[in-house]
């Protein structure tokens, strides 16, 4: 791993199912995240994935890359355009820093209405 | 709200006094860090890391805020300071909440067993500002997630607390409709049973779209339809910025599709950002409806 190495983009489709098996497995009962007449009135066209599941995705992106040993230090993100059902979501990485066995990646997911999530990740790989 | 600026200072300035006061205090985790939680988790997420399954399992780390999450029936833990600050934000108008930011650290892994307990404080509530949703206050909290005791990570979480900006109180835009006339319904027909149809000259047997009376080609008037495989590439696009249309949200990508079979078709290319469509991408056909009476042939993009 060396700084400037980029990680191969991860596709994301965001179902219904997911927003919800997301928002159940973090014990978020927010009703925007699973009732789409609720999240109208709110504002928003549709329901819209919370920031937890974003969270673990970016998550999963990284340690999918970077294999077993992978373990996160660090994950820090912000959302912007909202993942909502039938869009996809494509993960992409640029190692920005390496310091021995750990490495800062800046993560970026863009949706089909623009940028979902922003983030920087630490992760150690052990040898 | 009310648009004078001295009642918004005001207003700003006690919100600005919660600021450092606690969220949480000595908060605890509804259920102990277990395993049935954790393998739900990776479901969802799609998560296959072997370090999160097995017997020396260890939850994932970005799990952290799920164990201080009050589910269904709320938070006891919760500090009376942050309930009047969102009392009052409620008051406010600023009835709605959607999370922006997450920075967690994470000092030692989560094993199921582990009893969690948290403390949280008020980092820092904006001013007001507007949004896209509405407009709202930036509040700002800051947790520390022990485990039996020990510190376990850093969560700080941005929410923004707003007054939905009412998009239902203006009735929704369609989509115009297209126009049906005798030269052009038995392509609206397929559309309806989701069969995107080529026209052919049974004359010369030039397959030919859109649908026309006539055969280009060697002018009869006589034709049959041919279904579209569905595959093809983007042939040409443009990128529409401005200006907005009702029911369009700019920017969005129209593309001239070039199908298998040879003919070319205007439609959306969905499922890609619009600033990741290209020459040359391959594109499937699929059929989305836009509301109770619109279903149309849209082109899915195919990333390799």
């Amino acid at each position: 791993m060396n700084a400037g190495d980029r990680l191969p983009p991860l596709e994301i489709p965001i179902t219904r199912t997911l927003i919800v098996a997301g928002a159940i497995a973090s014990r978020d009962y927010q009703d925007v995240h699973h009732d789409p007449d609720l999240a109208r009135e709110k504002g928003s066209p549709d329901i819209f994935m919370n920031i937890l599941t974003t969270n673990g995705l970016v998550g999963r992106y990284i340690t999918d890359h970077f294999g077993p040993r992978a373990v996160l230090r660090r994950v820090a993100i912000r959302l912007g355009a909202p993942n909502h059902p039938g869009d996809t979501m494509v993960l992409t990485g640029t190692v920005e820093q390496v310091d021995g066995d750990t490495a800062t990646v800046r993560v970026v997911g863009a949706n089909g209405i623009g940028t979902h999530v922003t983030g920087t990740v630490t992760v150690r790989v052990p040898a | 709200m009310s648009g004078e600026p001295d009642v918004h200072e005001e207003f700003e300035a006690r919100l600005k006094a919660y600021e450092g006061r606690p969220a949480a205090v000595t908060g605890v985790g509804k259920d102990p860090v277990n395993e049935p939680m954790i393998r739900h988790w990776c479901e969802a997420m799609g998560d296959t890391h072997p370090a999160y399954a097995g017997p020396d399992a260890v939850a994932p780390p970005t799990m952290l805020q799920v164990w201080t999450m009050g589910g269904l029936s709320g938070h006891p833990g919760r500090a009376a300071a942050y309930d009047e600050l969102l009392r009052l934000l409620d008051e406010a108008g600023c009835t709605s909440v959607v999370a922006t930011d997450c920075e967690q650290e994470y000092l030692r892994p989560l094993r199921p067993g582990d009893e969690i307990t948290f403390d949280s404080v008020i980092e820092s509530v904006s001013a007001r500002k507007t949004t896209k949703l509405g407009t709202g206050y930036f509040v700002t909290t800051r947790t520390d997630v022990h485990a039996d005791g020990a510190l376990a990570g850093t969560h700080r979480f941005r929410i923004l607390k707003y007054a939905p900006a009412h998009r239902r109180s203006k009735p929704r835009e369609l989509r115009p409709r297209p126009v049906v006339n005798r030269d052009n319904a038995g392509f609206w027909e397929g559309v309806a049973r989701h069969e995107l149809l080529i026209q052919r000259c049974t004359g010369c047997g030039t397959l030919r779209f859109p649908w026309l009376p006539g055969c280009n080609g060697c002018g009869s008037p006589d034709w049959d339809t041919v279904g579209a495989s569905g595959e093809g590439t983007v042939y040409s696009y443009v990128v529409l910025h401005h200006p907005p249309f009702p029911a369009f949200e700019p920017p969005y990508a129209v593309g001239l599709i070039e199908l298998a079979e040879g003919v070319r078709i205007v439609s959306n290319v969905v499922g890609v950002p619009y600033d990741k469509v290209r020459i040359g991408m391959p594109v499937r056909l699929e059929f989305r409806r836009y509301d109770d009476e619109l279903v149309l042939p849209v082109f899915q993009g195919v990333t390799p």
